[in-house]
């Protein structure tokens, strides 16, 4: 926002961002504010909150200190102006296009989605009138294709799960400002320390907190984040944002807030009236994580890499989806919106197919069978009868998610007792 | 324009008494909340605005231009919500019949700017804000916006 603030790095900024010490009590550690209600301190100010004239705490559902803690550091280390945290990836989604979505119109997404993502967009959000359109992204002409009148946001993933593959988001950057709609981008497997959508011309942010921010498989979230850099009221289709709002007596969000309306609006509408908000023990559990996010992703990479060339060279291995092997389609894609690597998420096929997948997730020692990924641990799983469960072979295809591959989140063991374990876990699969 | 938290820190820390130019009593129009902010926050606020000149607002009668405001009244700021080419003139009326009762600032809101009349005020030693708002200004570097879920860009290990 200014030119002679210090600017700070990554590092410094995953530790300080939002978090100055206690004010009462001058605690160093962001306190967990364990509670629900807050004191006004005369009608005049209850009602200034109320009016969104002043921003403070009313109820948690709303903003909680702790909570908000975590969504201005995690706003920060995207570069974006503002965040809305709340019970996990899901809801997040779900936040995400509430300011944009009426029903009847629709939102154009990747085929390469976390397969959740897939049944809700083609399932779910039906129920509230709304539609997906399902694209494969690097068809670009298919993309721009896919974009109607009804068209209200192009959704995909910076790294995608399972598969790893790379979303050209400057490419995709460029069809959605054609379109006058927002990119939104779910960048939970990258994270912002290995690529901020924004600087590539991403809109809004989503993330699943649950995975690398919070990094110990320990505490459930989500958040959406806002450039602040999209004009709502450029066009008429954004009539939440852009028009009056009647349940805050005629305000109009764009109008009054600037920069700051989708985020007000995600907390103010969103947290208000859909509900999810994030528990403070689990925001301080996620902000524990994200202290020491640039140290596990480094070593997240590193080891992904060692796992995934040794795999490659392995005779019993049928081939690796991980964009940091040379040998990927998008190793150069992935060179330059993820500079400091892949991420520790990747898929590979086991030559003896589905039966040869299942005796090898059965047969590791230090591989967990567990359906989440970001862990310290190392995780493996079969996609296909799991995590893309619920969908149709060629969208299981679509997505690389086949039934004959399995996926694994690389974890922070040391790298040779991981290889040690899937070279046995492989012998005793093609026993 | 970009301007340092320190120079906006400073300006909002010095500042007593503002004329809001513009001001709305439409409770949902941004330069109602603004100037309702602002009071709330311990400034002296005066609407200035010909549509409700002769209301009571904020403490103080509306008056119609910044010339009406009583002559005893100091005013430390002129916050401008006018569309850029009418914010010249604006300017120009302020250097006029402010100068000499304690102007020290002229804030332009989001969207308002005008290099000329700003140019025209600096060399009177006059600061200058363009295209800010003094709400939004005041919430991230005194604190309250990061309740919100914003980044304030302000790092600091002192309570």
């Amino acid at each position: 926002m200014t030119d002679t603030a210090p600017t700070y790095s990554f590092e410094t900024l995953q530790i300080h961002a939002g978090s100055k010490p206690d004010p009462e009590t001058g605690a160093r550690q962001t306190p967990i504010y364990q509670n629900t209600g807050y004191v006004f301190r005369d009608t005049d100010h209850a009602a200034a909150l109320f009016n969104l004239q002043e921003v403070g705490f009313i109820y948690s559902r709303l903003t909680n200190p702790t909570v908000s803690v975590l969504q201005e550091r995690v706003a920060t280390l995207e570069g974006g102006v503002g965040a809305t945290a709340c019970s996990s990836g899901h809801a997040a989604q779900i936040l995400a296009l509430l300011p944009l979505m009426g029903p009847g119109d629709n939102i154009v997404v990747s085929t390469r989605l976390y397969g959740g993502t897939v049944t809700q967009f083609s399932q779910t959000i039906k129920r509230f009138g709304w539609e997906a359109k399902f694209v494969d992204f690097d068809d670009r002409g298919a993309v721009s294709r896919a974009c109607t009148k009804k068209t209200k946001a192009i959704f995909c993933e910076s790294i995608a799960n399972p598969g790893g593959h790379v979303t050209d988001l400057p490419a995709i950057a460029k069809i959605a400002e054609r379109k006058g709609v927002p990119l939104i981008v779910d960048n939970t497997t990258a994270t912002p320390y290995l690529c901020r959508p924004f600087e590539h011309g991403a809109h809004i942010v989503v993330h699943s907190t649950t995975k690398y921010l919070s990094g110990n498989g320990t505490s459930m979230g989500g958040i959406v984040v806002d450039s602040g850099n999209f004009d709502w009221s450029a066009s008429e289709k954004f009539p939440s944002l852009s028009q009056p709002e009647p349940a805050y007596h005629g305000l109009k969000f764009h109008e009054t807030f600037g920069p700051l309306a989708y985020t007000l609006h995600g907390h103010a509408v969103g947290l208000r009236d859909l509900g999810p908000c994030q528990s403070p023990q689990n925001a301080f559990q996620t902000l524990l994580g994200i202290e020491t996010l640039s140290l596990r992703m480094e070593r997240h990479c590193e080891n992904a890499k060692k796992i995934a060339e040794w795999l490659e060279n392995d005779d019993r291995i049928e081939s690796v989806s991980y964009a940091g092997l040379k040998s990927s389609p998008v190793y150069r894609r992935a060179r330059k919106l993820c500079p400091k690597g892949a991420s520790g998420l990747f898929t590979f096929k086991v030559k003896g197919g589905y039966e040869a997948c299942r005796k090898l997730v059965e047969a590791l020692n230090i591989f967990s069978h567990v359906a989440n990924l970001g862990d310290t641990r190392s995780l493996i799983i079969h996609s296909a009868s799991t995590t893309h469960r619920q969908l149709s072979p060629e969208q299981q295809e679509a997505a690389g998610a086949g039934p004959d591959m399995v996926r694994v989140s690389i974890g922070l063991e040391n790298v040779d007792d991981l290889i040690a374990d899937l070279d046995q876990g492989l012998k005793a699969a093609l026993a | 324009m970009t301007y340092s938290d320190e120079m906006m820190k400073t300006v909002l820390q010095r500042t007593r008494t503002i004329a809001c130019v513009g001001v709305s009593l439409n409770e949902v129009r941004p330069s109602y909340f603004v100037a309702r902010y602002l009071k709330l926050k311990g400034f002296d606020v005066h609407g200035v605005n010909p549509a409700y000149a002769g209301q009571t607002a904020f403490g103080h009668t509306i008056v119609p231009s910044l010339a009406d405001l009583p002559a005893e009244t100091r005013i430390d700021m002129v916050d401008v919500f006018r569309r850029s080419d009418q914010a010249g003139a604006v300017v120009d009326e302020a250097l006029e019949v402010l100068a000499e009762r304690g102007l020290s600032t002229i804030w332009m809101q989001i969207g308002v700017e005008d290099a000329a009349a700003a140019a025209r005020a600096q060399a009177q030693g006059i600061t200058v804000i363009m295209n800010r708002c003094p709400k939004i200004e005041y919430q991230r570097l005194f604190g309250e916006l990061r309740w919100g879920g914003f980044a304030t860009g302000v790092i600091s290990s002192k309570r």
